[in-house]
């Protein structure tokens, strides 16, 4: 507990422009793009299914979760299998490309945006050096009566 | 890990043990001078306390011990058996059983009892009065044992040596007071017994005895062919014997009548007690192990990577077309059938495990509801995958409930219409092809039709319109509606809101369908069909666009390809004439919303499915085969998508989803 109070290690994925942590111990594995098999009338977000070694397990694009313009896939495309709360989840993802430690003193609550919807699942933001984290919340990133709330104000 | 071990084995055989006095209980209810049922639930009792004692669980052995003195006094005829005495007891196996879940749960089996010890007492207390009556009237020599100790093996024991022409000796057997190794002596004592007979009963008992945990006497029960004399003069010969007392042991009146049939196993029985030993050694002669469940399913799990893998191999063998490997990978295939045979027989259980916890579950619910009940139980040796076992429990307990609550009318109300005092339900369950079948029939009210579509208007289930057109069946499955209570007033045991339309969903979810049969006046008949097994499934793989999915053969009646000419429209609804009767078609494409990047033939390809006695043709791009596939979650976070149950892993390794046919036919 002493050493996990003062650092924690995180996985760092891009997204566009920007670049997201999530703490290590949530993450699986890093998987290289694969078929997609595609799970009719879901949320739009939930891409589909992919067989993870004899694991059915279910996609979400995190574009299209955090409503950013969606792109094609590329080479550095990644999936990223993370659990959260007892279920394996994959989080399509631009790149990942690092593991950091951050100390936890340089965590600093989101900023206050107008949109406060948004900042549910942003846990906070790390700043190093010249470079800007956002640490993510994956349970809220999953929850769907957020999304439902969503759909009801958009619909 | 040890003890772990042996925990396995306590709960197990507790629950066993438990069961069993449950079973053998209600047994006695039905005919409570049958004296070997008494024995045979004492026996577990006995059984139970010895385990639990050696477990280190006090209140568990302690409660099984108050019993345990009870169900003596039974079998010595000093305790009448009647309902009030019967409910104490239950009650004692229900705290001992939730004792038991609580161990098996990690916990420490502590629990309060006093009341329940109180009660076992008073009944037991209450009788003891008569039992000093009758041993004051016994000659006063005859049992220096006290009576409780001498239990019914040792006394059929007794009784048959007599009947053999041998003698029973009742040993006083003192020490010299500067006797040294007390152990060593009493274990020379003992050699020279056993070499002229059988020691019976020791008290202290053989281990007390062993660590020297007595005074100087000991006394035994003693059986042989020898003459006192001789027996006198042997144990004299052990050193630091101070005297030896030996008088004829008789067996007392009352003991008789606790007879047992087979002697000869007690006698087994009773000498493996008198050793601590449990029943080991019979278990040794039985071919069969226990296996973790856990094991079980972590097979189940490796074999259905196997299947994935064959299927793969199967089709990269047919597209390489090379002979050799073609040969290896069918026999591979072959292998593999005949090991998911065998894997998928380990699986199976009888299903009495759920059906032996209803005797007492409908005793008790016929007693707080005040009517009469006769439970048949049928097939109770009938198999079924774990996983189905392991969710039709709740279910049935729903439909039985709803049987002795709203089925079975009060005996008054049942005479005044000319029937038995007593309902009867029966339940009962067979095998008939890829299926096993749970039947449900009560002989009481029946469904009545107009009540339950009052009911169901009333509730806005259908409108009055939908109503009159309704056929019997469907007025029935209204009552499997959400929200659907048909008693006049809500009762404690059903009818809680959330009724028959959580059971439906249940069957529905492990595959199975539900159907409903009534005679107002004459009673109901609930039928349930389930699949054998759940993991491993026939289906038939079909492309829609260029999206696979999978529709279990169960719900698949043929499929057909049909001219775009012979499509016909009805109601705004395309539909097909099949065989004479009119089908709906439904279209994959756009149910499913899949992109659509392919031309549209001129000819359909029809999978027509049915639920029940409705049909529908399911329109697809092209059929692929039939497979065996390995049913697979979706997982928790996307469950309950409309019309896929599932998921499997195909030969390429790619998923592909199962189709839940009932969801596609309104």
């Amino acid at each position: 507990m002493g050493v996990e109070s003062k650092s924690m290690k995180v996985i760092i994925f891009q997204l566009d422009r920007e670049e997201y942590a999530i703490p290590v111990h949530q993450v699986g594995s890093i998987e290289r793009i694969m078929h997609i098999t595609r799970v009719p009338r879901t949320s739009s977000f939930v891409e589909g299914v992919i067989n993870l070694r004899g694991i059915v397990t279910p996609i979400i694009d995190l574009r299209s979760r955090f409503g950013i313009e969606t792109a094609p896939y590329s080479e550095s495309t990644r999936i990223i299998i993370a659990n959260i709360e007892e279920m394996d989840v994959g989080l399509i993802v631009d790149a990942a490309n690092d593991v950091l430690d951050f100390e936890v003193e340089a965590i600093e609550p989101p900023p206050e945006v107008i949109d406060t919807m948004e900042a549910e699942y942003v846990k906070g933001v790390v700043k190093v050096e010249k470079r800007l984290f956002i640490l993510l919340n994956l349970s809220k990133v999953l929850s769907t009566s957020e999304i439902k709330e969503l759909e009801e104000i958009e619909g | 890990m040890e003890t772990n071990q042996y925990l396995d084995l306590f709960i197990d055989e507790s629950s066993e043990h438990l069961q069993s006095i449950n079973d053998r209980l209600l047994e006695l209810e039905k005919s409570p001078e049958d004296t070997s049922i008494v024995g045979e639930i004492f026996r577990s009792a006995h059984t139970l306390k010895g385990m639990a004692a050696t477990m280190g669980y006090e209140d568990l052995a302690d409660l099984t011990h108050k019993m345990e003195n009870v169900l003596d006094g039974v079998r010595n005829d000093k305790i009448q058996i009647d309902a009030e005495m019967l409910d104490i007891v239950f009650e004692s196996v229900d705290h001992l059983e939730a004792m038991v879940l609580e161990i098996s749960q990690g916990g420490t089996g502590e629990r309060d009892i006093r009341r329940v010890v109180e009660l076992l007492q008073a009944i037991e207390l209450g009788d003891a009065l008569d039992q000093r009556k009758k041993e004051q009237s016994l000659p006063a020599d005859t049992t220096p044992f006290q009576e409780n100790s001498v239990d019914e093996f040792t006394r059929t024991v007794l009784k048959q040596s007599k009947e053999q022409g041998l003698s029973n000796y009742h040993i006083i057997v003192s020490l010299r007071e500067d006797c040294m190794l007390k152990a060593a002596r009493v274990y020379m004592v003992f050699d020279v017994l056993e070499q002229m007979g059988e020691v019976i009963l020791s008290t202290p008992p053989v281990e007390d005895l062993e660590n020297e945990d007595f005074e100087t006497d000991f006394q035994v029960l003693f059986v042989t062919e020898e003459s006192r004399e001789d027996i006198d003069a042997k144990i004299m010969k052990v050193s630091e014997v101070h005297s030896v007392h030996i008088t004829e042991y008789k067996i007392s009146e009352t003991e008789n009548k606790a007879q047992v049939p087979s002697a000869q196993i007690e006698k087994d029985d009773s000498s493996n007690e008198n050793n601590g030993a449990s029943s080991n050694s019979k278990q040794a002669l039985n071919k069969t192990i226990r296996v973790n469940i856990d094991r079980l399913d972590v097979l189940m799990n490796l074999f259905e990577e196997l299947v994935i893998d064959r299927g793969r191999l199967e089709q990269i063998s047919n597209e390489l077309q090379h002979s050799e490997l073609q040969e290896t990978v069918e026999r591979m295939s072959r292998v593999s059938g005949d090991l998911q045979n065998i894997i998928l027989n380990m699986r199976m259980v009888p299903i009495e495990q759920v059906f032996n916890r209803f005797p007492r579950m409908v005793r008790q619910l016929s007693r707080d509801l005040n009517k009469d009940i006769d439970l048949r139980i049928i097939g109770e040796e009938t198999e079924l995958d774990r996983t189905v076992i392991d969710e039709i429990g709740d279910p049935l307990v729903h439909l039985l409930r709803n049987a002795i609550d709203h089925g079975i009318e009060s005996p008054n109300e049942r005479k005044k219409n000319g029937k038995s005092g007593t309902g009867s339900i029966e339940l009962k369950a067979y095998h008939s092809g890829n299926y096993v079948f749970i039947d449900i029939t009560d002989d009481g009210g029946g469904i009545n039709r107009e009540k339950v579509l009052k009911k169901a208007l009333d509730n806005q289930v259908v409108t009055s319109e939908q109503a009159e057109k309704l056929s019997e069946q469907e007025v029935y499955e209204l009552i499997m509606a959400s929200g659907f209570s048909t008693a006049d007033t809500i009762s404690d045991v059903s009818g809680r809101g959330v009724g028959l339309d959580v059971v439906k969903n249940t069957i529905e979810s492990l595959g199975g369908t539900i159907t409903i049969n009534s005679q107002l006046g004459e009673g109901s008949n609930f039928s349930i069909q389930l699949p054998l097994t759940l993991s491993i499934i026939s289906v038939m793989l079909v492309e829609v666009q260029k999206e696979k999915y999978a529709i279990p053969l169960s719900s698949i009646i043929e499929t057909a390809i049909v001219k775009k000419e012979e499509i016909l429209r009805a109601h705004n609804k395309e539909v097909i004439d099949f065989r004479g009767s009119v089908v709906p078609l439904v279209f994959l494409k756009d149910v499913l919303e899949v992109p659509i990047e392919l031309e549209e033939d001129e000819y359909y390809s029809l999978v027509i499915v049915r639920k029940g006695n409705k049909m529908a043709g399911l329109v697809v791009d092209s059929f692929i085969g039939q497979q065996e596939v390995v049913l697979k979650s979706l997982g928790d976070y996307l469950s309950g998508v409309f019309a896929i149950s599932g998921a499997t892993i195909l030969g390429d390794g790619q998923v592909a989803l199962i189709l839940d046919a009932n969801a596609l036919i309104k």
